[in-house]
């Protein structure tokens, strides 16, 4: 298997692909690395991933961009890239991933693999380094919906180092996988196939309905009207957990520190540093850009003034949003969506427009937003050779359902066993 | 109050403990506001007496049993402390 390089391992370097943590070797490993290993996994490396997982391509690592395999000019996605990258071009059997907007689903359909983004608290996040807090998720990226189902069994369920676990019971789920969709309703959410989709991914999302009613099932069109929301919602509440998350970045425990100038590049001597000095050089020097401007972001919108006009009003509406879609996943089993509006960009396309780079999240933010699950499945290429993945989306808890879906159109799609010449 | 001024970003960045360059200021000063100005649709939205949502779960009051689960060995948890003494951490003085 391959870790993404957040996933705590003991005695192995665990950067987040930054520079403040470049050297940082835990010293325990996290729940989910530890489950994977007495089930007698062999780590095979870390994967690279988007500095703290901030980002949609992972171009923003302090060691450097990752390249598709399908096509070497283009990003693999992001953040879990690395990940993705890993397991299309065969170099492991899986790999984990996080996924707190869409850093597992995108990456996989960008790169053919099945990604599976879990319910908020169906696996442990105890010693996996943090990005937003209420958003994060870990999960598998695999080359089978088989795969994911057994990689899911065995990193789910309660853990007593992070208490946003849940205690129910876990069903096996692999009994979930079957191959037709008899009595089965699947909602097209009409939000997600407006403006902006481009036609080769719409072309083959059609086919992909096509065949989903060949399997028996009923797709019937749904509307989820607080979509337009949904990354405004999701960009205020994340930088704000993240500016809080990365403040533990100090300089004084561990990381990269200007007391400690040599090998640090910082260029100030030693002696003489006050306190605040430390800090402020520390992260200065230690964190890349977007990391920054997420600080500065997440600074602003909790600071005094300004908190209950973008983060309380963001939490609000996203409990809208939520309710939303608890209504319509008890009217239809799935949902089914894109992944991404467009197939793999070029490196360095979107690389200095945040916005347009946040605005690329519009069909993953809102799932995780609601704490919901849901799965990319490959599902075609574009005529360039450009694999596109689809998005299967359950209610809460709801990952067996998704299993079923997937399970049966990998069955007839037949995307899966096609991999790129390398 | 979208737009934000050079003085308002120093601000930001002096709470967040970055430091600045001129070019950063001024990159951030364009980023965030088309950011900030992007997010003010959130006003459209009708949120009187909505509750807000801090976690997803559901969940309340999730107790532990107070024990010790994880053991790391403090000796282990400074190897990756920048300067130390004996068992402690060593730090600059907070006061002059």
């Amino acid at each position: 298997m391959a870790l993404k390089d957040v996933f705590s391992t003991k005695g192995i370097k665990t950067t987040a692909a930054s520079k403040i943590l470049k050297d940082y070797i835990p010293d325990f490993d996290a729940t989910v690395t530890k489950k994977l290993m007495d089930a007698g996994c062999i780590l095979l490396g870390k994967a690279n991933t988007d500095e703290f997982t901030m980002g949609s391509s992972t171009e923003n690592s302090y060691f450097g961009p990752t390249k598709n395999p399908w096509n070497l000019e283009r990003v693999p996605g992001g953040s879990s890239g690395g990940s993705a990258a890993a397991v299309s071009a065969d170099e492991c059997v899986f790999a984990l991933g996080t996924d707190t907007g869409g850093s597992i689903r995108q990456p996989s359909s960008f790169c053919s693999t099945v990604g599976l983004k879990v319910t908020y608290g169906l696996v442990s996040r105890f010693g996996v380094v943090s990005y937003a807090s209420s958003f994060d998720t870990i999960g598998p990226i695999t080359k089978t919906v088989e795969d994911a189902a057994i990689v899911l069994n065995h990193i789910a369920g309660h853990d007593v180092d992070d208490s946003t676990t849940t205690r129910d019971k876990l069903p096996d789920y692999t009994t979930f996988l079957r191959s037709d969709l008899k009595g089965k309703k699947i909602g097209l959410p009409k939000e997600f196939f407006g403006e902006g989709l481009n036609n080769e991914v719409a072309r083959i999302l059609e086919n992909a309905k096509s065949m989903l009613e060949s399997l028996g099932a009923e797709v019937v069109d749904v509307s989820l009207p607080m979509t337009k929301y949904a990354i405004a919602t999701y960009y205020v509440l994340v930088k704000s957990e993240a500016s809080s998350n990365l403040s533990r970045y100090d300089g004084i425990r561990y990381g990269l520190s200007a007391i400690k100038s040599k090998d640090s590049g910082l260029r100030t001597p030693d002696v003489g540093l006050s306190l605040s000095d430390v800090y402020l050089q520390s992260r200065t020097e230690g964190f890349g850009s977007e990391a920054k401007r997420s600080i500065m972001m997440g600074t602003y919108t909790l600071s005094s003034g300004y908190f209950d006009a973008y983060y309380l009003k963001a939490a609000k509406v996203r409990t809208k949003i939520k309710e939303e879609y608890e209504k319509i996943l008890s009217e239809v089993d799935v949902l089914m969506a894109p992944v991404s509006p467009f197939p793999a960009f070029k490196i360095g396309e979107k690389l200095d427009d945040p916005l347009s780079m946040y605005k690329a999240d519009a069909d993953t933010v809102p799932i995780n937003t609601a704490g919901i699950p849901a799965m990319s499945v490959p599902a075609g290429f574009t005529e360039s050779g450009l694999p596109v993945g689809i998005q299967i989306i359950g209610p809460m808890m709801g990952e067996g359902k998704i299993f079923e879906v997937a399970s049966a159109f990998e069955k007839a799609a037949k995307i899966s066993d096609i991999k790129p010449k390398l | 109050m979208a737009k934000l001024s050079k003085e308002d970003v120093l601000h930001i960045a002096h709470l967040s403990k970055l430091k600045l360059t001129d070019q950063e200021t001024e990159k951030f000063a364009g980023q965030l506001s088309s950011v900030l100005e992007y997010i003010e649709q959130l006003k459209e939205v009708d949120t009187e007496g909505v509750e807000m949502v801090s976690q997803v779960t559901g969940l309340k009051d999730v107790f532990v049993p107070d024990e010790i689960t994880n053991p790391v060995a403090p000796e282990s948890l400074l190897e990756n402390s920048p300067e130390k003494e004996g068992r402690s951490i060593k730090v600059p003085a907070v006061f002059e």
